[in-house]
């Protein structure tokens, strides 16, 4: 055996190298954990005395022990379900489109430049654009229809390119497989690369959907409303959404706004999660599908 | 021979882009016979077999002149469309590719996508059959094509190609993945497959080439040509007594 001293005094100093580096990216990795939890707790603490039956089934009002959380609740959903159907067909078709469909030419490179741009654009600028656009010129007022077609816009760059991600990583050779047993291009589309691409295309929807729903910004141009005193029923009613709502009471003088702003974050981290489950479970769902 | 012609190049050329793949082949492929493409990589085998049911179509860039006759129409001409033309010609290529889709759904892709009436399940048996691998997976056609090895995923995509009855069969160095037990298996394969199909064989194995061709056709590449068709005929002639000096010193490994 070699006696080595320099190798062994060497040796010694990369080990001491490689387990400081992991204590360095463990911590890295426990930041954005541990910032949540003291967020959860402390929000937990502020409003869980606050959340209850009465706060969810009542509408705002001026004293905060009246005051609930069912108009912005219900304008919540309804966003979110329209959006959803909006946006997921438009971002998985263009996303088909440009990934199976388009030639390699300059208007493909334009249309995918513009969207990787459009992805960067603050959410307030979609409020604007949703303002003027749907709330005016095509006199939607400032309704449900008008909000989801805002959010509509603003998810799709997102959508759009997490759909294309996922369908990129369907192998080559499967397509190469399909076209050689004589299936037409929407046939490969339908029945190798969709199931494939699934639920990467979930994941990326799931995603534009849960920053969709926490946007503030381009909601409060368009609904302008804090004070609604009933649920929309129909697209073209006029509607509040959650942030909107707890914006509201935040900047209230009064404390009690407070708790009542932590219980509607509460709330609306419920909608987010369990929109969460949802996608996930229908996401293992395919994923076990087209393992099998 | 006198075997009919399954496939003929009629001067046959072939580009990506700027670079020419295939320059000026003229062959006949006889029907009911294996016929090999041998020669070095990059001489335009695998290219030459995707002009044979259009597969080159879907590489963007590519262009062909000439002809190649299938049942005396030129698959070239305007208004055929490939989906046809694979429908009749099956391929298998160099890599097991199985959809990520039961054993099952696999072999019955190609009748299904393609409208065929009848009982799938039969068609699938038979398939599965034919390609020798029914006895290993008939209890588990549920299951994954994933999970198969290597030798039964490619007996497989073999078993897919036959469930549409295809006249021609291409197949795209269908060993190369494979270890020798399951290459041999393939070669048996190929062997009592030919009695009912045309095989179009690329590969870079000159043992399997003389093992189970009847034709052999050895191609080539000069230092700025590509897809040259140097040699072609009988399996016998090709390996025993090839005319061209070039053969020779490629057959018999003194080349490059």
């Amino acid at each position: 055996m070699k006696n080595d001293l320099a190798f062994k005094r060497r040796l010694r100093i990369r080990q001491l190298q490689g387990s400081s580096f992991k204590v360095l990216f463990l911590s890295a990795s426990l930041i954005g954990i541990f910032a949540l939890a003291i967020l959860l707790v402390d929000v937990l603490k502020d409003g869980i005395g606050w959340l209850d039956w009465q706060f969810i089934t009542s509408y705002p009002s001026r004293k905060p022990q009246e005051a609930g959380i069912l108009s912005a609740l219900f304008g919540t959903l309804w966003v979110m379900v329209l959006t959803a159907l909006f946006s997921f067909p438009v971002g998985v078709g263009a996303a088909i489109y440009l990934e199976e469909y388009a030639p390699d030419n300059r208007l493909r490179r334009f249309i995918q430049t513009n969207i990787n741009n459009l992805a960067g654009v603050p959410s307030i600028v979609y409020g604007l654009l949703g303002l003027t656009l749907f709330v005016q010129a095509l006199a939607m007022g400032r309704s449900v229809l008008a909000g989801a077609l805002t959010l509509t816009l603003m998810s799709l760059p997102v959508i759009i390119i997490a759909a294309q991600e996922a369908i990129r990583s369907v192998p080559e050779a499967h397509r190469f497989g399909a076209h050689a047993l004589g299936a037409s291009r929407w046939q490969v589309v339908r029945h190798i690369v969709l199931p494939s691409a699934l639920p990467g295309v979930l994941t990326g929807t799931i995603l534009a959907m849960s920053r969709a729903i926490g946007e503030a910004a381009p909601m409060i141009a368009i609904s302008a409303l804090v004070y609604l005193t009933f649920i929309p029923i129909s697209p073209l009613d006029r509607f509040t959404v959650l942030p909107i709502q707890i914006f509201n009471w935040v900047s209230r003088p009064q404390e009690e706004f407070w708790h009542l702003a932590a219980a509607g974050i509460i709330v609306l981290l419920i909608v987010l999660l369990s929109m969460n489950a949802v996608a996930i479970l229908l996401r293992n769902r395919y994923q076990k599908r087209t393992e099998e | 021979m006198s075997n009919v012609a399954a496939l003929e190049a009629k001067n046959l050329e072939l580009w990506y882009g700027n670079f020419q793949a295939l320059r000026g082949i003229s062959m006949v492929i006889p029907r009911n016979q294996i016929t090999s493409i041998i020669g070095p990589s990059g001489c335009g085998k695998s290219s030459l077999l995707r002009c044979f049911n259009r597969m080159n179509d879907l590489i963007m860039g590519s262009k062909v002149k000439g002809e190649v006759l299938f049942d005396g129409r030129n698959i070239y001409a305007t208004g055929i469309d490939p989906t046809e033309i694979r429908y009749r010609i099956g391929m298998v290529f160099q890599k097991p590719n199985p959809f990520p889709k039961s054993i099952f759904d696999n072999a019955a892709f190609g009748p299904r996508v393609n409208g065929i009436r009848g009982n799938i399940e039969e068609i699938v048996e038979h398939a599965l059959r034919r390609a020798a691998l029914w006895d290993e997976v008939k209890d588990r056609l549920r299951r994954g094509a994933m999970e198969l090895s290597g030798g039964q995923q490619q007996r497989l995509c073999i078993a897919r190609a036959l469930a549409l009855e295809p006249e021609v069969i291409l197949m795209d160095e269908p060993c190369s993945a494979l270890d020798p037990v399951a290459t041999i298996k393939i070669e048996d394969l190929m062997k009592s497959l030919a009695e009912d199909y045309t095989i179009v064989i690329v590969t870079h194995n000159m043992q399997q080439a003389a093992r189970v061709s009847d034709m052999a056709a050895f191609f080539m590449m000069d230092t700025d040509r590509a897809g040259i068709l140097v040699e072609y005929g009988t399996t016998t002639e090709i390996f025993t007594n090839p005319k061209d000096k070039r053969t020779e010193d490629y057959i018999t490994g003194r080349f490059g």
